[in-house]
């Protein structure tokens, strides 16, 4: 009988996940977080990548575990090596009892510049074999100021649909209505912990009013976080009017042909009027084999989109420090006066 | 576990151990998953030794065992497969010792710490009380050295510590300082850690103004100090007070108006910059919108 409700129970889990409620909250425990923390720290500046493994409960995605991988190099033996390790890691942890559900990844990141093509390729491949994946960006730099700088992140559908065929024209763009806000969705984090850890944690944590994160954040001097932000700010912008060149060339190249066509389409017409005085056969009014009515590519706008997310991105960031930094030197300001 | 003053003197140089948080909360999780029906379980640690002899704990992995009453079956493949995956990410972290969960040295764990004492010289064994046996999470950490039995003294003493006689060959655990204080987890926040459930992670601001009130609430504590001195209600402290006068001299000298200068510069740059981000913003939104407008057309 007991075996008989699980099946149903199970039967009803299956089919109310084919509705797939849309995921609302990341879930890590603990554990992860310290775990991607140190992972990331020990390697910065370097980049580094890992795995999530968790559980997909209902519009909640629970992360229980991860494991960092190694370094990535170019050598392709040395990248089959990486999915042996990837395999023989997940087996390892199955054994011990781990949830073994891959459920995404975690990469660190220099101040916040993670929108990148490769990010969203890597994302599409996850996509590809987990329909609910998830990536947590963590950057340690940005963890000096005292505050704990964990995103998680996923692309959005109507993004995805539209990466799929590949087409990134303004027409596109404007029939999905679709723009730069909306290619990452951020997922609200929640943290959990089991209650032994609760208890080892209260037990363990010091009794003294100071702890690190607060001499981290009354640290006075953000100015080498501030100018490293500004300096990526500039570059973007750089990149940004760059890829705007782009465009105005190839606007520019558009309305040049339209030019050289409508001047085509003339010429024939008055030789099609003469021909027709003449009583000769008329000749059509299109010409495939012309090049100048061979459409032009119209760049992809994905590099400017990925762009403009980044300058937002450094934009808010500058916009936290600044915050951040004012009330710090209002509180200087007070205790001198005191 | 009384230490006699006789065996102490036996370890020249006194190891000292450091956990990092990361550890704990494995062990933690790695019990909550044990399988049905074990006790405790058992696992390798990593980490380094620090060039001050400090032994460093970083990182851990349970490793699957079995026991009966005596015997103690370590799946000792799973230890070198699992051990050669770490390295590939982190070629650093060795194994410095082995865990396990419980209270004290049982009698099964000389035999585990001979396995891993031909892994690495001389492991540390950290015990953490997951049971909570005498009421508190104790965390410990030992070193043992084997006994010959001509020291027929200190045999006894170690027999007893062991917990087993019939060994024929004595070890010995002796209790190491273990450095518990948690640096990673207090930047993470142990308001966060310590908690079963944190719906929002504490965005700038809200960090920043905890701390504000943290430290008010530190300034209050110290006028409330000096004020009770200083109305002869509470005696003097000379620690304290050099304490205290250590925190005011701190403070730079500066005169007001250097200060103030200071001061106003930072805050215009910061000005400056916040301008800057703002009118990025603006643009940003402005060419979105000219943008469809534009394709709209």
């Amino acid at each position: 009988m007991a075996a008989n409700t699980m099946v149903r129970s199970f039967l009803q889990v299956a089919a109310t996940e084919e509705v797939a409620p849309p995921l609302r909250v990341v879930q890590i425990e603990g554990l992860v977080i310290l775990k991607i923390i140190k992972h990331c720290k020990e390697f910065a500046p370097a980049l580094v990548t890992g795995q999530l493994l968790g559980l997909d409960v209902g519009s909640v995605l629970e992360v229980t575990n991860c494991f960092p991988f190694p370094i990535r190099e170019e050598d392709e033996e040395i990248e089959a090596d990486g999915a042996n390790y990837q395999l023989e890691m997940m087996r390892c942890l199955r054994e011990v009892n781990v949830d073994n559900n891959t459920v995404g990844w975690y990469q660190s990141t220099l101040l916040g510049s993670f929108q990148t093509v490769e990010l969203i390729e890597t994302f599409m491949n996850y996509q590809e074999n987990i329909r609910r994946c998830v990536c947590i960006i963590y950057d340690p730099l940005k963890s000096n100021q005292g505050v704990l700088a964990l995103k998680a992140l996923k692309l959005s559908d109507s993004f995805m649909e539209l990466y799929r065929s590949n087409n990134f024209t303004g027409e596109k763009l404007r029939e999905k209505n679709l723009s730069w806000v909306d290619i990452f969705e951020e997922i609200p984090i929640k943290v959990s912990n089991s209650a032994l850890i609760s208890a080892f944690m209260t037990e363990l944590e010091a009794d003294t009013p100071v702890i690190q994160c607060d001499y981290d954040r009354l640290q006075l001097s953000t100015s080498p976080f501030l100018e490293r932000n500004m300096e990526f700010l500039i570059e973007c912008m750089d990149d940004l009017s760059m890829e705007q060149q782009k465009f105005q060339y190839y606007y520019r190249n558009v309305s040049r042909q339209q030019a050289q066509q409508q001047a085509w389409l003339q010429k024939r017409r008055t030789e099609n009027m003469g021909r027709k005085a003449a009583g000769e056969e008329l000749l059509p009014e299109e010409d495939p084999s012309n090049p100048i009515f061979k459409p032009l590519p119209e760049p992809s706008r994905l590099d400017s989109f990925l762009i403009t997310n980044q300058i937002s991105n450094y934009c808010n960031q500058i916009n936290g420090v600044a915050g951040q930094s004012f009330s710090r030197l209002y509180l200087t300001k007070a205790l001198h006066e005191n | 576990m009384a230490v006699t003053e006789r065996t102490v003197l036996q370890f020249s140089p006194t190891l000292t151990a450091k956990v990092h948080p990361l550890v704990i909360f494995n062990i933690c999780d790695c019990y909550v998953r044990r399988p049905d029906q074990t006790e405790r379980v058992i696992g390798t640690l990593l980490g380094s030794v620090l060039p001050d002899g400090t032994v460093d704990i970083r990182n851990s992995y349970a490793v699957p065992h079995s026991e009966f009453s005596e015997q103690v079956a370590l799946d000792i493949d799973y230890h070198h497969n699992m051990l050669i995956s770490q390295q590939k990410v982190n070629p650093k972290e060795v194994i410095v010792g082995w865990y396990s969960t419980g209270l004290g040295v049982t009698g099964s764990s000389v035999l585990i710490h001979d396995f891993y004492s031909g892994e690495v010289p001389n492991p540390i064994h950290l015990t953490v009380d997951t049971g909570f046996s005498n009421g508190e999470g104790t965390v410990k950490a030992y070193v043992s050295s084997n006994l010959s039995l001509s020291h027929g003294e200190q045999q006894q003493a170690g027999g007893r510590q062991a917990g087993d006689r019939q060994l024929p060959l004595a070890a010995q655990f002796q209790e190491i300082p273990l450095d518990l204080r948690m640096v990673e987890a207090e930047r993470v926040g142990f308001d966060i850690l310590k908690t079963t459930m944190t719906d929002k992670l504490p965005t700038d601001l809200e960090g920043m103004e905890a701390s504000m009130e943290r430290l008010l609430a530190l300034i209050d504590d110290v006028y409330k100090y000096v004020d009770s001195v200083d109305e002869g209600r509470v005696a003097p402290d000379n620690n304290v007070g050099r304490f205290l006068w250590d925190a005011v001299e701190s403070l730079p000298k500066l005169s007001p108006a250097v200060f103030d200068k200071l001061v106003n510069d930072s805050l215009q740059d910061n000005m400056l910059l916040l301008y800057l981000s703002s009118i990025t913003r603006t643009q940003l939104t402005l060419a979105e919108k000219l943008n469809t407008a534009a394709q709209v057309l």
